[in-house]
């Protein structure tokens, strides 16, 4: 007995060493974010910000375009996740709620088009879009991420729907209600969480996306904030370190905050919609 | 049409055809088409593009023209008979196999070791885990980037404090295999998160029974790993491993940014990279294309057991 909890708190301190190696990254990036300029350029880092400062956030918001890309942002992730759901909520319940001719070939190819890897399609993405004079516009954008956010979606709220038993449904429409009628009472307050989980979800690869954003959007003030976040570096040979963790941690706040409010569904819904962050 | 309403007659009471129910059977066809016109549109009709452009001379000027000049097969001569797309598919190939397997052995140690944990321990690691996956890329990458810079990376200075060598001042990105090591390691780090958490949730839908059973007729811990939990937790290894291949074979964020655009050479191409710097870099978006037909053909060999499992669960249900 006591061999096995020497064992259990063996394999405790690997857990935690685990969590060590796991988390520093992000600990470093916020801890970075709050130190003075003298602790960052130190050759022996100061693990915690002891006299921590505000000043690497107020740079960070003083470079230029960082709340008119942020506004991009915000505007390419609403439209994106807004049209997603409604489109893919109606094609989900299709495939959940009906068989017919052509649902298999449906299937194929919302699964095929997640396969498809973004790098392959920026060329034909681009030439089309540029024929149509939607480069360099958000309009643009949003189009394409709806080639990646509409199949997901589809397919996961597909899960959830099935999810819900037909029993319900079908006792509200013995009762007399129309199947419009069973559809909004029933069915739609039974699936809201799942389609939170996915517009969630969806709101966090639209934020995350970098490459079409990088080849579609040139100027400045057009872009996205993660391609702001990568122009950041700089061309000068001293980094301002401060402020670009300062800007990262901003970058990655509301995706974190997201991110935990769904996290509990994420285990079990979305290894069926199979997509990483 | 006709058909559609055909198959209705399998679920619903037989009864003469009339408007009505041609019309529930247009319903699901209602309900599916915003998304298939949508797709098509911004899908359908650019990878119909694609073709064409691999068939044609494309550059700036043909872009501005919005009209390229056929020239047949020649973009894909070109690339095929181009040492640096054999050397970058080699490369990439090596590099995602790399990615995989690394993912694939780490996340489902980590896993394993979650069973082995007591609980506090557990939700702590679970918890990290899933602040890690919530990063961002780019993020992820400008952290790297600082990290492992030059003048006083953290890095380099825990490797040098734990006696791994004398790391002060150490360049991680001077060579392509030395770039891509540290690519792998941001591309690992980001992606434990997931494979972590679907192995565990696979291993805990092992059955108690089975275990306890073959551990009373005298099975090793090993024998019960090997014949109890291993079978339970391989369809999801399986679809595990080969979403990871399909990503990590194309990847561009993570190697782009972290190499950074200015240390990007032939030396250290990925497929993704080669791609975009040969088609959209340098305006050749017919050559872009040929390239980006070859690696959607490799990508979807290597997408075929994956796509195959999810049509059948899809099928199913």
């Amino acid at each position: 007995m006591n061999r096995r909890a020497a064992r259990r708190t063996g394999w405790n301190a690997v857990g935690l060493l685990v969590f060590v190696v796991a988390v520093f990254p992000v600990f470093w990036m916020v801890s970075t974010a709050f130190k003075t300029d003298d602790q960052i350029n130190a050759l022996t880092p100061t693990w915690f910000p002891t006299h921590p400062t505000l000043r690497h956030f107020r740079d960070a918001l003083d470079k230029p375009y960082f709340w008119a890309d942020v506004k991009n942002s915000i505007i390419v992730v609403v439209f994106t996740v807004g049209i997603a759901m409604v489109l893919a909520f109606l094609a989900a319940v299709a495939l959940s709620k009906y068989r017919f001719t052509g649902r298999k070939l449906f299937i194929i190819l919302v699964i095929g088009v997640q396969m498809l890897p973004g790098a392959g399609l920026i060329i034909p993405l681009y030439v089309v879009l540029a024929r149509f004079h939607e480069v360099n516009t958000l309009t643009g954008v949003i189009l394409v991420y709806l080639t990646g956010a509409l199949p997901f979606s589809v397919w996961t709220l597909r899960g959830f729907i099935i999810g819900i038993p037909k029993e319900l449904e079908e006792a509200a429409m013995v009762d007399g209600s129309t199947r419009f009628g069973a559809f909004t009472r029933i069915l739609l307050p039974l699936v809201a969480p799942g389609l939170v989980a996915t517009s969630v979800f969806a709101f966090i690869t639209s934020w995350n996306e970098y490459i079409f954003a990088r080849v579609l959007l040139n100027d400045g003030s057009k872009q996205t904030i993660t391609v702001w976040l990568s122009y950041f570096l700089g061309t000068s040979r001293q980094t301002d370190w401060g402020a670009l963790m300062a800007a990262s941690t901003l970058t990655a706040i509301p995706v974190v905050i997201f991110f935990l409010l769904i996290q509990r569904r994420i285990a079990f819904g979305l290894t069926a919609g199979a997509v990483r962050g | 049409m006709a058909t559609a309403a055909g198959t209705t007659t399998k679920w619903s009471r037989q009864r003469p055809l009339s408007m009505r129910r041609l019309g529930r059977g247009a319903v699901p066809y209602a309900l599916v088409a915003p998304v298939v016109v949508v797709m098509g549109a911004i899908l359908g009709y650019p990878l119909y593009s694609l073709v064409r452009l691999s068939l044609d001379r494309y550059g700036l000027f043909e872009l501005i023209q919005h009209k390229g000049v056929y020239i047949g097969l020649k973009n894909f001569g070109s690339v095929l008979h181009d040492s640096v797309f054999w050397h970058t598919l080699v490369r990439t190939i090596v590099f995602a196999a790399a990615n995989v397997g690394l993912t694939m052995v780490i996340g489902t140690l980590i896993a394993l070791l979650l069973v082995q944990i007591s609980t506090w321990v557990r939700l702590l690691v679970t918890a990290g885990l899933v602040l890690v996956w919530s990063m961002p890329p780019v993020v992820a990458v400008q952290v790297w980037n600082w990290m492992t810079n030059v003048q006083n990376g953290v890095l380099n200075y825990v490797l040098t404090e734990l006696h791994f060598g004398n790391y002060f001042q150490h360049n991680w990105y001077t060579s392509p295999f030395s770039q891509l090591s540290m690519v792998t390691t941001l591309i690992v780090w980001g992606a434990l998160p997931f494979v972590v958490i679907t192995v565990y949730a696979a291993l805990s839908q092992v059955p108690r029974e089975l275990v306890e059973a073959a551990e009373i007729d005298g099975a090793r811990s090993w024998r019960v790993f090997k014949d109890v939990t291993v079978p339970v937790i391989t369809p999801v290894l399986l679809i595990l491993t080969s979403l990871s291949i399909l990503w990590d074979f194309g990847v561009f964020t993570q190697p782009y940014l972290l190499i950074g655009q200015p240390h990007i050479t032939t030396g250290n191409y990925l497929m993704g990279i080669y791609l975009f710097e040969q088609g959209y870099v340098s305006a050749n978006f017919g050559r872009g294309a040929a390239i980006s037909i070859l690696m959607l053909v490799i990508v979807a060999a290597l997408s075929v057991v994956y796509v195959r499992r999810m049509i059948r669960i899809g099928e199913v249900t």
